[in-house]
């Protein structure tokens, strides 16, 4: 390519090479959001406004409100949300978050904006009711804002977080389980299809090489290695994989051969891997899948 | 022969699975649900209208224009029947809902001029309600916007626009900016003699222009 380059003229070379490089995307100047951080605990001090063992007994009061009760608070202070407004910014680290448990919903977040002088308790669905707008916007006005006025940040945070708690407790939520967060595996729906092919095309391939049972057992063997590698557990593989292995013994489409489709030599094997599931998989602190709808109240000091 | 039957099949059980038509049906769903959401959030403020407009006309009776105003515009975006597949109709609802909304404002900084009336703390759970809702109605919209766009690029990308067309798929409209000229200009600061009333805190918006939608 080098040859080819120079033998051309270089007005050509030098159109080529604009050419390619308007392919370049520059990054547009957008000013940048405030990214979301990561979630490792009930109490998320980005500020250092809290000492440690301010943060540590309310980290401690919340996650034995979430083994009592089963609704997720969690504390976010950060130093500003622009260019976002902070409606915006809460909503967008409630969703990434998850807070509350998945179909409840009963996750709620109190974020503090400190250079903003803004606060706001965002609500997830399944607290609407026990935390509804006026509520939230009582406890902002009466205990957050003049505390926060006075300067004491652990005063108002402390006393939002009590009386958020207690107004959940009030309500009858259903009782927590053992904390097993379900996980949705992205993108399962479209395997499938392909586990699907790959055990038609793998038993018949299989009981070609191995006779009936070998090839029905291998094609459970292939069909419960990848389900228990794609979706990584082990009684689901496994279940998977025997499945596998009785289609594959009884062969053809509905039994019976003989048909234009299969004769008893080439019986299809197809394995199916019925029902996906959550595991769980929990580490630090995490969110248990509930959603926002935008529901709270905000206010600024 | 037999193989070739297999592997037929077997292609054809891959093509069926991304043609896109399974997608389709999921995203045309989603953007039901969601447009079910925005109605619903917006049903959610047109109930709240009529106790906000007796709670001010017990402190504010003198007020008339400004409440009439506002329980004409409610009535006017209640009866409105909405098909949000149709772009003449989910404009007319847009504009309806749009000036429900500056009747709301115009109330709420009428407000301002009775201190009772604002420290009525049945009042301010009101405008707690109002602004909570005003919020949820952005996050629905967003939402909305969102699934649309999600089903409209599948119906236009290659080849699942294929399946669309065969099937009768059509791009669905979206929520617009209804004065985009009157938005884009930036608003005079007119300092007069008489000191305007400011609205109190952060007041419903009467825009009816997306908002950066929510990353999922």
């Amino acid at each position: 390519m080098i040859a080819w380059l120079q033998e051309r003229r270089p007005a050509t070379v030098a159109f080529l090479a604009a050419a390619g490089l308007s392919f370049v995307v520059t990054p547009g100047l957008a000013q940048q959001l405030v990214p979301v951080p990561p979630l490792q605990s009930p109490v998320n001090d980005l500020t250092g406004t809290l000492t440690p063992d301010q943060v540590a007994a309310l980290d401690a009061k919340l996650r034995a409100f979430e083994q009592a009760k089963g609704s997720q608070i969690a504390v976010l202070i950060v130093a500003t949300t622009e260019p976002e407004a902070i409606e915006q910014y809460a909503l967008r680290v409630a969703e990434a978050w998850k807070l509350g448990r998945k179909g409840v919903d009963d996750g709620a977040l109190l974020l503090v904006a400190l250079q903003d002088r803004r606060v706001r308790i965002e609500v997830g669905y399944g607290l609407e009711g026990a935390l509804p707008d006026a509520i939230a916007n009582r406890i902002i006005d009466e205990d957050v804002v003049p505390q926060f006025r006075r300067g004491d940040f652990h005063g108002g945070i402390a006393t939002a977080v009590d009386r958020m708690m207690r107004v959940v407790d009030g309500e009858p939520l259903p009782a927590p389980v053992s904390r097993a967060p379900a996980q949705d595996i992205p993108g399962l729906s479209g395997l499938l299809p392909f586990l699907f092919i790959l055990a038609i095309v793998g038993g018949s391939i299989f009981r070609r090489m191995f006779g009936r049972i070998g090839g029905a057992l291998a094609t459970g063997g292939v069909v419960g290695g990848l389900t228990w590698l794609l979706v990584g557990i082990l009684g689901l593989a496994f279940g998977a994989g025997v499945l596998a292995f009785i289609f594959a013994l009884l062969g053809g489409f509905g039994g019976g051969g003989g048909n234009g489709w299969y004769s008893r030599r080439h019986g299809g094997g197809w394995g199916y891997p019925g029902g996906f599931g959550g595991g769980g998989f929990g580490g630090g602190w995490s969110g248990g899948g509930g959603g926002f709808g935008g529901g709270g109240a905000s206010g600024s000091w | 022969m037999r193989t070739l039957k297999i592997s037929l099949l077997a292609i054809g059980s891959l093509l069926l699975s991304a043609c896109g038509y399974n997608t389709l049906q999921v995203q045309d769903e989603a953007t039901k649900s969601a447009w079910a959401e925005v109605v619903n959030q917006f049903q959610r403020r047109a109930d709240l209208i009529p106790n906000l407009v007796n709670t001010v006309k017990g402190y504010a009776a003198q007020e008339q224009a400004v409440l009439l105003g506002v329980t004409e515009a409610r009535a006017k975006a209640s009866q409105i029947t909405v098909n949000a597949d149709d772009p003449a109709s989910l404009a007319q609802f847009q504009q309806a809902q749009g000036e429900l909304s500056s009747a709301l404002s115009r109330l709420l900084v009428t407000v301002e001029n009775y201190p009772d009336l604002k420290s009525d703390q049945n009042f301010r759970d009101l405008q707690a309600q109002l602004e909570g809702t005003e919020n949820r109605i952005t996050v629905a919209r967003n939402r909305f916007i969102q699934a649309v766009q999600d089903f409209n690029v599948t119906v236009r990308k290659f080849p699942t626009n294929l399946t669309a067309m065969i099937f009768g798929y059509k791009v669905k409209p979206n929520f617009t900016v209804a004065n985009e000229a009157q938005i884009s200009r930036p608003p005079t600061v007119d300092f007069g003699t008489t000191p305007a009333p400011a609205p109190t805190g952060p007041e419903p918006a009467p825009t009816t222009e997306p908002a950066p939608a929510p990353s999922t």
